[in-house]
């Protein structure tokens, strides 16, 4: 993500082409577009003939009369070529704005399917920039550059087949001179799109940081680290103003080149031109033709130089957003997956699970075996990092096994269709992840057509009836990542959320942990009632979380190391009663 | 605010972000600041920008020279040559060349220039908004959410960006052809120039109507703009819970509109582009044809030569092309203006709980922190109704209560995130709001219930406590609290990358390192919020051995459900509906009847 991609040896624009299925759907604007710009060059043309005309025609006739037919033409023309103007805008509004907001609304759906360790691999600020910043570079493209990257080529084409007609020995020459600016143009052009990709992805870098400081703004203040935070965006802005100016350089090299370019070659026509005249091959006139024709082309070539800079920039805003949209998902429907019968509650079972993130590390899981029947509720326990989560993430396919499978009554999970398992199986997080909606949004987000009296039931199960007494009751909007709410309220209604519908599987990860002891209580004695009909697995730290299963499960080296009844684990295995065994040295010096 | 004037108090700072329709008198004062911003930034600049104005000036006389020599060489050195004398041509054609070096060269210092110019704008731009927002307070970020902030310092940026790489050049270049060849017309011939110049009433007119509708249209962008960007980071924050839940569909259907309310404010705004600049092109087409009548009957009337009108009409045509590069450069300066508002008005925000200007030093703090008549409340509740409460220095306090009691806002106040609202916290006797940031840091630590990494390495994220520390003190810190063993079982040790929010780490994993970033920190009232809800019994034991020593000299306030924390505090309190309403040691607390002797009691029953 860091190095620019290696420039590859076919010309780096054909980056562009992926826009092309995005521009499809509009190529009656765009073809508009082309049509209205071309149009307007010609009726461009329509001033100085008709005031040619008019100077040979009514001026040396004296002839006021037939002044009106001819101003009355160039009124029409003057007339038409805004009108065309208007016309290749607005079209060229509709496609640009059009384009940009299908390929953002392609490149969010793609991102919200990638699996999440894509998600925990990639910085946040790198996808956020291609969303934004990459985006309104490819709109400006296609809105203006392309345009006239098409139109100045074709009046470059057109003029140098005029030249050639007009007198070709002069039109080679001329013709000759664009070699060394398509050499030098070229290199300076790889250069570009090489700076242009250093340039965009320090844009993401920055946006990361700036993201992380806002994000975690409360470390930074707790701990008065602002100079720390500041230095390192600093660091960063400052880097992408020197990637920016070395940009700047070679577009400043590219942009002169194209300028001296016609200039130089005008001073070779007058000279090549005058020695024609002086040997008789061409007249006067004839040099004044040609002179005239090639002034046409100043402005057009002087652009293409910049033009063809913006279309390196775009190909390489087009790489980093192909980037993401190539991604593989790896985590999604086998092809022709149905939907099948899953009992409810159903039994999930574990069956040689092995799991390893990708990279240096070795396998966090290795073998676990596993059966939760139908309506049981079994504890996992183990230690920090011991793998508890992952395991739970395996079960609604946040992660899939690298080894082994995970069923639910004998189906592999990965045979379901994802929309069935994940309706199948709820989830608590460890950490609940709320967003900036109503409550009743956050507690019916995966169950959209909850009723009323499902959502009292989950919010009485999860002990969050608090929520009745914020303003605007089930309808206030908590705070980003519901930091207006307490530690325990947010985790009470991540667990409202999770336990909404009964759902057939419950996956609950240390669900008790931000809760005091009277309301863990209360929590636990309606939960109860709950896990009775449901299938459960819950990771638990603490004693009072496992007595609420069944079985406890002891999770060690990555594999189940132990299995039974809480007694029975306490009695028969040290390694669980260091675990879980809380003896109090308050208990001991108290009476 | 009702129906009393407006005052530009009204819609200070980030107030009007969320209004559509301003009152008029509000438009131009965001306008003013957003002009004020602009000239701030320019200002330090100005001489270079003299400078790139004499360059630009310069470079156009050198780049009209061209077609001017070339008009002189066919009519004198060709004949010339003819003739049999080259030199002539050989003149002309050293002048073209040389014209076009300079021309050329001229251009190279302008653009280098003017590059620099603006990235010291944009990095001095970005900086202070930066900076700015690491002041605002807790209570700014709540209301703001982190999603604008960051499509203020991207997105908006970025549009100033555009008006700096593409605005300044064209503009420049384009005022000066339209100045000089305007001044040409007029002397060309003073009444075809008079008729000219007739177009101008009606281009301040169109440029005015475009003004007048294109400020609320790109304002409009750039809150569509930022509700993406809100949306956007909202989702891949949170996108376990998203998967998990099936909220994609969902999400699909907010992000689409979203999207298509973007695409519609741009589409409003370039609308007024695509009428404006064709406007332009048609006043400039009907003051041609005017142009060409009146001239041609002033030839037949013999006043004027046809050479005369010939020439005009060329001029003519150069005069209105650079206008319509002023139009353009108009849309991104509205475009920039806009993104400016928005800039300037978080700068505006006022930190509610700023750093004193005469701060009362304190080198060393002792660590008493006194809690005097304190009443808090976040917008429109009372979380704290009144509190008094005295931590001597040194003593271990432990503050255990019903979730929702207010104890985490208790501490986010010692921490001073917030100001109370009526009365003060002190620190050994120097209320919080006296104390520089520096001072206040140094002696205050807290670990937040949501333990934050950064992106970087285990070793960056520990020594994030202190600055300046090596490795050897990283270590210890580490060791000192149990995280040693697991970090160096990581596959790079200290040097593991713990991605981004510490996603590579392990829930207590992360609890563990954000403690001993604390823990590094080493200050005189250490604040833990619950600091180790998320880690096993053996791991919680030894950080609490560690605390034992770690807290003997030092001031401490631990927040904790379970009461195996309370066992090595000095002092327990117990705290209800924002009111303290036990207090004493652990073991009187116990032998009582209160809610902690209950609360010990359910406790210690749920024990094995
Ligand atoms: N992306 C990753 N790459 C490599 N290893 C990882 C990655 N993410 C997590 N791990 C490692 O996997 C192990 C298991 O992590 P997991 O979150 O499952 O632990 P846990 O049992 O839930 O712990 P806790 O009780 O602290 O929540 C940890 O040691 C962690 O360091
Ligand atoms: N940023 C905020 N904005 C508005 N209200 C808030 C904010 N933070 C907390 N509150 C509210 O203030 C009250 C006290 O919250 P606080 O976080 O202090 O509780 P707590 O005692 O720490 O609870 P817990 O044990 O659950 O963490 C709660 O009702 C909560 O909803
Ligand atoms: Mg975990
Ligand atoms: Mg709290």
């Amino acid at each position: 993500m860091d190095d620019a991609a290696a420039p590859d040896d076919r010309g780096r624009l054909s980056a562009l082409l992926r826009l092309w299925p995005y521009a499809r759907p509009y190529r009656g604007l765009i073809a508009v577009t082309f049509g209205a710009a071309l149009l307007a060059t010609l009726a461009q043309l329509a001033v100085p003939l008709i005031t040619a005309a008019l100077v040979d025609g009514p001026i040396a006739d004296g002839d006021r009369a037939a002044l009106v037919p001819l101003l009355g033409l160039a009124l029409l023309f003057g007339v038409a070529e805004a009108g065309l103007f208007f016309l290749r805008r607005w079209a060229m509004t509709r496609s640009c704005l059009a384009i940009e907001r299908d390929l953002r609304g392609a490149l969010y759906e793609r991102l919200q399917r990638l699996p999440v360790s894509f998600h925990d691999r990639w910085p946040s600020g790198q996808l956020l920039s291609r969303a934004s910043s990459d985006m309104s570079t490819v709109r400006r493209f296609v809105g203006f550059a392309a345009v006239f990257l098409a139109v100045n080529l074709i009046t470059c084409v057109v003029v140098a087949v005029l030249l050639l007609v007009t007198y070709w020995p002069l039109g080679i020459a001329v013709l000759l001179t664009t070699v060394p600016l398509t050499v030098l143009g070229q290199r300076w052009e790889r250069r570009y799109n090489v700076q242009s990709r250093r340039v965009q992805d320090e844009q993401g870098e920055l946006a990361t940081d700036v993201e992380e400081a806002v994000q975690g703004i409360r470390v930074v203040k707790s701990l008065g680290r602002r100079g720390l935070v500041f230095d390192r965006f600093d660091t960063k802005a400052r880097r992408l103003r020197r990637l920016e100016l070395d940009k700047v350089r070679t577009l400043a090299l590219l942009w002169c080149v194209f300028e001296l370019h016609p200039q130089v070659t005008l001073a070779l026509i007058l000279v090549g031109g005058a020695f024609a005249v002086s040997t008789g091959a061409l007249t006067v006139g004839g040099l004044v033709a040609f002179v005239a024709l090639f002034t046409v082309l100043l402005w057009p070539i002087l652009s293409l130089g910049w033009l063809f800079a913006f279309a390196q920039e775009t190909a390489s805003a087009c790489d980093r957003i192909g980037e993401l949209l190539d991604e593989p998902l790896t985590v999604t429907d086998r092809p022709g997956v149905v939907p099948r019968p899953v009992g409810s509650p159903a039994r999930l079972a574990f069956e040689g699970v092995g799991f390893r993130h990708p990279g240096p590390a070795g396998p966090v899981l290795a073998g676990v075996d596993l059966v939760v029947e139908p309506g049981e509720t079994v504890a996992l326990v183990g230690a920090t990092g011991s793998g508890k989560t992952t395991l739970t993430s395996l079960v609604g396919r946040l992660h899939d096994v690298t080894e082994g499978r995970v069923t639910l009554d004998g189906v592999d999970v990965r045979d379901l269709p994802l929309a069935q398992l994940r309706g199948i199986v709820s989830v608590a997080f460890e950490e609940a992840t709320l967003f900036s909606m109503s409550v009743r949004e956050n507690v019916t987000l995966g169950r959209r057509d909850a009723t009323a009296a499902d959502v009292d039931e989950a919010l009485r199960v999860a002990q969050a009836e608090f929520v009745h007494d914020l303003p605007w009751g089930l309808d206030t909007r908590i705070g980003e990542q519901g930091l207006s709410l307490s530690g325990g309220q947010r985790q009470r209604l991540a667990l409202a959320r999770a336990v909404l519908g009964r759902p057939s599987v419950l996956v609950l990860d240390d669900p008790l942990s931000a809760l005091d002891v009277h309301t863990e209580a209360l929590v636990e004695r309606a939960l109860r009632e709950v896990l009775a009909g449901t299938t459960a697995l819950v990771v638990a730290h603490r004693p009072s979380t496992v007595l609420l299963a069944d079985r406890v499960a002891l999770l060690d080296g990555g594999r189940i190391a132990a299995l039974g009844t809480h007694s029975e684990l306490l009695a028969g295995h040290p390694a669980y009663r260091d675990l879980l065994a809380q003896e109090s040295d308050l208990a001991e010096v108290l009476p | 605010m009702t129906d009393s004037v407006p005052t530009g108090e009204d819609w200070r700072g980030v107030a009007t972000e969320d209004t559509d329709d301003l009152p008029p008198g509000a438009g131009i004062f965001l306008r003013d600041r957003s002009r004020r911003l602009l000239g701030e930034l320019l200002r330090p600049h100005r001489r270079s920008l003299w400078w790139l104005l004499a360059t630009v000036v310069a470079q156009n006389v050198a780049w009209l020279a061209g077609p001017l020599l070339i008009g002189v060489g066919i009519d004198v050195a060709v004949p010339a040559l003819v003739d049999g004398d080259a030199g002539p041509l050989v003149w002309i054609t050293l002048a073209m060349v040389g014209a076009a070096a300079l021309d050329t060269g001229l251009r190279f210092l302008f653009l280098t220039g003017s590059g620099r110019v603006g990235q010291a704008v944009l990095l001095t731009l970005r900086r202070r908004v930066f900076t700015h927002v690491q002041v605002l307070p807790l209570s700014f970020h709540e209301r703001y959410t982190s999603g604008r902030t960051i499509s203020r310092l991207t997105s908006d940026v970025e549009a100033l960006a555009e008006l700096l790489d593409e605005g300044l050049d064209g503009l420049i270049t384009a005022l000066f052809s339209v100045l000089g060849i305007g001044i040409v017309l007029v002397v060309l011939d003073p009444p075809l120039g008079l008729t000219a110049l007739l177009g101008f009433p009606a281009l301040f007119w169109v440029a005015r109507w475009f003004q007048r509708n294109s400020t609320a249209a790109y304002r409009r962008t750039r809150e569509t703009i930022a509700a993406l960007i809100v949306q956007f980071t909202e989702t891949f924050g949170g996108i376990r819970a998203v998967q998990a839940f099936r909220r994609e569909p969902r999400n699909d259907e907010l992000y689409a509109a979203l999207n298509e309310d973007n695409r519609q404010a741009h589409d409003r705004a370039f609308w007024l582009i695509a009428v404006f600049v064709p406007a332009v092109v048609l006043i400039g087409n009907l003051v041609t044809v005017a142009v060409l009548g009146y001239g041609a009957l002033r030839v037949m009337d013999g006043a004027l030569a046809v050479g005369t009108l010939v020439s005009f009409l060329l001029y003519l045509r150069r005069f209105f092309d650079p206008l319509q590069d002023i139009a353009m450069f108009y849309n991104s300066y509205q475009s920039a203006t806009a993104a400016l508002e928005k800039l300037s008005g978080v700068l505006e925000e006022r930190p509610t709980v700023p750093e004193p200007t005469d701060p009362v030093p304190l080198p060393a703090a002792a660590g008493e922190l006194v809690f005097d008549d304190v009443r808090f409340g976040y917008t429109g509740t009372t979380v704290l109704p009144g509190l008094q409460l005295t931590l001597p220095p040194g003593e271990t306090v432990a503050l255990v209560g019903t979730t929702g009691a207010g104890k985490s806002t208790l501490a986010r106040l010692a921490a001073r995130f917030y100001d109370p609202v009526e009365g003060e916290v002190r620190l050994d006797g120097v209320p919080l709001h006296r104390l520089s940031d520096a001072d206040l840091r140094r002696a205050v630590v807290m670990v937040t219930q949501e333990s934050f990494l950064f992106s970087g390495t285990v070793a960056d994220n520990i020594a994030f406590g202190r600055p300046g520390a090596d490795r050897a003190q990283i270590e210890d810190a580490a060791r000192a609290i149990g995280a040693h063993a697991f970090i160096t079982a990581l596959p790079d040790g200290y040097d593991t990358e713990v991605d981004k929010r510490g996603g590579r780490l392990s829930a207590g994993q992360r609890q563990l390192v954000g403690f001993a970033r604390a823990f590094l920190a080493d200050p005189a009232v250490l604040i833990l919020d619950e600091a180790t809800s998320s880690l096993d019994v053996p791991s919680e034991r030894l950080v609490q051995h560690a605390l034992r020593t770690l807290l003997a000299d030092r001031t401490a306030l631990i927040i904790a459900h379970r009461l195996s924390t309370v066992e090595i505090a000095d002092r327990v309190l117990v705290m209800e509906g924002g009111r303290i309403v036990e207090d004493g040691s652990p073991a009187e607390l116990v032998a009582g009847t209160g809610r902690f002797a209950a609360l010990h009691q359910a406790w210690a029953d749920s024990l094995v």
